[in-house]
């Protein structure tokens, strides 16, 4: 099921913690190997995309300054963009959360009158749960990017950002097409096979029938350039296209951080954005359009500009860096644990190391708390980011307020909070900490087994599931050094 | 100069033979080391599990006991990245003017043992012989926090008789990250299966690293699996000598 929409509609209701969600994720071999293969693949070809290039360090200093240059003066270019936006014949919604933007884009594809609208991959409607709005107003959303297709018609969640199918394999897929494209619209051909030619070739007959008859699309956007007006969308394609250009009207939802100050910003984030997420020296194709024009393209364009917990997230110091991000997913295909659990462990539209981060700050830390704990601290993510969101630092600061949160709501600490202060305690004074080693030294040698611990109890009975531990020497270094080596020194 | 070894709570009490190899390596290049009595823990644990308020004495203790020192070496890249990271954020978030100097003063001469070795002294051939098959996991902290480069490799490949092997995919994060291990148990386990078997793949008699914090969990996991892999401080590599049973 697709499930409900949760706090502003990021995550998903109902989602378990992320250790008991990965749990799931972890047992299942066939998610696993088609994650290793897919992410592998993808990093190989990143690595290779941006190794070639001498100033790639140069050009993601520049997209990290040109998105901290404009987080900074946010609302001088919003405005700036409505007015270029409004000039060129376009209108302009302002979109406070997700209830708003839901109710805007719902009454404006009203007033066309159509019932059935084609919808380009985007996280912000993802975000927002607009099909679910849509077809509670009796507006079918059609997903035209394939891997969204096949998410929509497996009544599925999206696990990537870039590959949202990646989780399915060709097998999933022809039978996914085979049982439910008829129900959407045309049917998959007759004895439909597994190749990936005929998958698309299936996907491409049932979208065809449905771009020659729309009369409205709904997209997202990569970047929106304040001094011109220009709207920009990057795929690979080409059915984003489709949907930009044959329908009547255009409905775009952005986040408000998509704005860039110029289009000759476009320069950078051109080259930032398909090196580091497709590893391709450029994407297949990029619209970009200002307003609209007579005879050429839509009639009518619509820009909602959605907050949905952007500005609180701006507000904070630390955390607001990942508001830089621009959805190239280079951190998931890197990130250690994104490749053993996949997306679905998130439970959020945003998976991964940026979900990670992004997520707990637009719903409320309180609502995804063991997300910013599911997270090695590995720095993969920092180093392969095309903006150079520092990831961990976001991470272990959303730790902190998690913590803070927890507390804030009990009267008596937590387990872990006493253990913590209890380890301070002893950490701060040297003899306590020398007594605390002679104790474990001796528990350790009751508990262990030639030299090595079995199995431990408590909070650390997962740890000594898969692993034996060493018993702690008779004596620690501070004791060794003083019975030997101490003298003349303080 | 005057050098302390900052041992680190953890090696200090599980592992004192990594720090009595420091002290066999450094004195035996010719140089001096104290070891400061007074010293416990740099806060780590408490500041990646979002205590950080609970970290702040710790960071006091560390800049009042190793002020006097020209160089502070630990063979911990996650704790020398500990202190160097983030305890000037903890000075300046929680901390008085006065530490927030004493933090800054110190920070630029705090150094990882590997990194001691090839920046300040400048010695890559330390006198070792370990005439063994080893294999080097360049820890996250090793090699995205400190940016140790190929120190530690350089260190080991100047070691007479060793053999060093390559692990397949050895960036990538063997899965501890300290109570990451503990919360999250089943993805640390899952990526720790994937190192165990690059591991067994390359044939290493050895396994080294910069971190005992990585190697408890990676040579945990061995010694479940019955592997004889022996998982060792590369500082003890670097202090062993033809004498040594190895």
């Amino acid at each position: 099921m697709t499930g409900a929409m949760g706090a502003r509609g990021v995550v998903f209701l109902g989602s378990p913690a992320f250790p008991d969600a990965a749990r799931t994720a972890l047992a299942d071999d066939r998610l696993r190997a088609n994650l290793r293969r897919a992410t592998t693949t993808i990093r190989d070809k990143r690595l290779a995309a941006t190794g070639e290039l001498d100033d790639w360090e140069e050009l993601r200093a520049a997209g990290e300054a040109i998105k901290r240059h404009t987080l900074r003066h946010l609302p001088y270019y919003l405005e700036r963009l409505e007015e270029s936006v409004t000039a060129a014949g376009g209108t302009v919604h302002w979109a406070a959360d997700a209830a708003e933007a839901n109710r805007i884009v719902t009454e404006l594809i009203r007033a066309t009158g159509a019932t059935e609208i084609l919808k380009i991959k985007s996280m912000a409607t993802q975000e927002i749960g607009l099909n679910e709005a849509l077809a509670d107003a009796g507006v079918t959303a059609c997903e035209t990017d394939l891997a969204e297709l096949i998410v929509q018609l497996g009544e599925d969640r999206p696990s990537h950002i870039l590959v949202p199918a990646i989780h399915r394999n060709r097998g999933e897929i022809r039978d996914l097409f085979a049982a439910e494209m008829g129900h959407w619209g045309r049917p998959a051909p007759e004895g439909l096979t597994d190749e990936p030619a005929a998958l698309a070739e299936a996907a491409r007959l049932h979208l065809r029938e449905k771009f020659l008859r729309a009369e409205v699309a709904v997209s997202g956007a990569n970047f929106a350039c304040a001094d011109t007006g220009t709207v920009a969308v990057v795929e690979s394609e080409g059915n984003g296209r489709m949907c930009l250009t044959l329908p009547e009207t255009l409905i775009t939802v952005m986040g408000i951080e998509k704005v860039l100050p110029a289009f000759t910003d476009l320069e950078v984030f051109l080259q930032l954005l398909p090196r580091s997420s497709t590893g391709e020296r450029m994407n297949p194709y990029t619209s970009l359009w200002t307003g609209t024009t007579p005879g050429d393209g839509p009639s009518a364009f619509h820009l909602v500009l959605l907050d949905n917990g952007r500005t609180d997230t701006l507000a904070d110091e630390v955390g607001r860096q990942a508001l830089h991000c621009i959805r190239c997913s280079a951190c998931l295909n890197v990130c250690p644990v994104y490749e053993r659990t996949g997306g679905h462990a998130y439970g959020s539209v945003y998976p991964g190391p940026i979900g990670a981060v992004l997520t707990p700050q637009l719903v409320g830390v309180e609502h995804a708390s063991s997300l910013p704990f599911a997270s090695t601290l590995c720095g993969a993510c920092y180093d392969a980011c095309p903006v150079r969101i520092n990831i961990p630092e976001v991470l272990t600061h959303l730790r902190a307020k998690a913590v803070e949160a927890k507390a804030g709501h009990r009267r008596l600490p937590t387990l872990e909070a006493l253990a913590m202060k209890g380890a301070t305690a002893v950490l701060v004074s040297p003899a306590r900490l020398g007594l605390a080693q002679r104790a474990a030294s001796l528990g350790g040698r009751l508990l262990s087994r030639r030299g090595r611990i079995g199995r431990l109890p408590g909070p650390f009975r997962g740890w000594s599931d898969t692993r034996d531990t060493p018993a702690p020497p008779a004596e620690s270094f501070r004791a060794w050094w003083r019975a030997n080596r101490a003298g003349g020194q303080r | 100069m005057r050098i302390a070894l900052f041992i680190t709570c953890f090696n200090d009490t599980l592992f004192p033979d990594t720090g009595r190899a420091v002290v066999t390596v450094l004195e035996r290049l010719g140089h001096q080391v104290e070891f400061p009595e007074a010293q416990t823990c740099c806060g780590q644990m408490q500041f990646n599990t979002g205590y950080r308020p609970d970290a702040v004495p710790l960071v006091s203790g560390f800049a009042r006991t190793f002020g006097g020192y020209d160089a502070v070496v630990t063979p911990s890249a996650s704790c020398a990245g500990m202190v160097r990271d983030n305890h000037p954020v903890l000075a300046e978030q929680y901390g008085r003017r006065q530490l927030q100097q004493d933090v800054a003063e110190l920070v630029p001469r705090v150094y990882e043992f590997t990194e001691f070795l090839t920046e300040v002294l400048k010695v890559e051939e330390v006198g070792a012989a370990f005439p063994r098959r080893v294999a080097y996991h360049p820890t996250c902290h090793s090699l995205r926090g400190l940016r140790l480069g190929d120190r530690p490799e350089r260190l080991l490949r100047a070691v007479r008789g060793l053999e060093l092997v390559e692990l397949p995919r050895a960036d990538s994060c063997c899965g501890f990250g300290g109570t990451f291990a503990l919360k999250n148990a089943d993805t640390s386990a899952a990526m720790l299966a994937d190192k165990t078997a690059a591991i067994t793949a390359v044939g290493a008699e050895v396994l080294c690293a910069a971190d005992n914090s990585c190697l408890i969990h990676i040579g945990g996991g061995l010694s479940r699996q019955g592997s004889p892999v022996r998982t060792m401080h590369l500082a003890e590599i670097l202090a062993a000598t033809e004498g040594d049973r190895g």
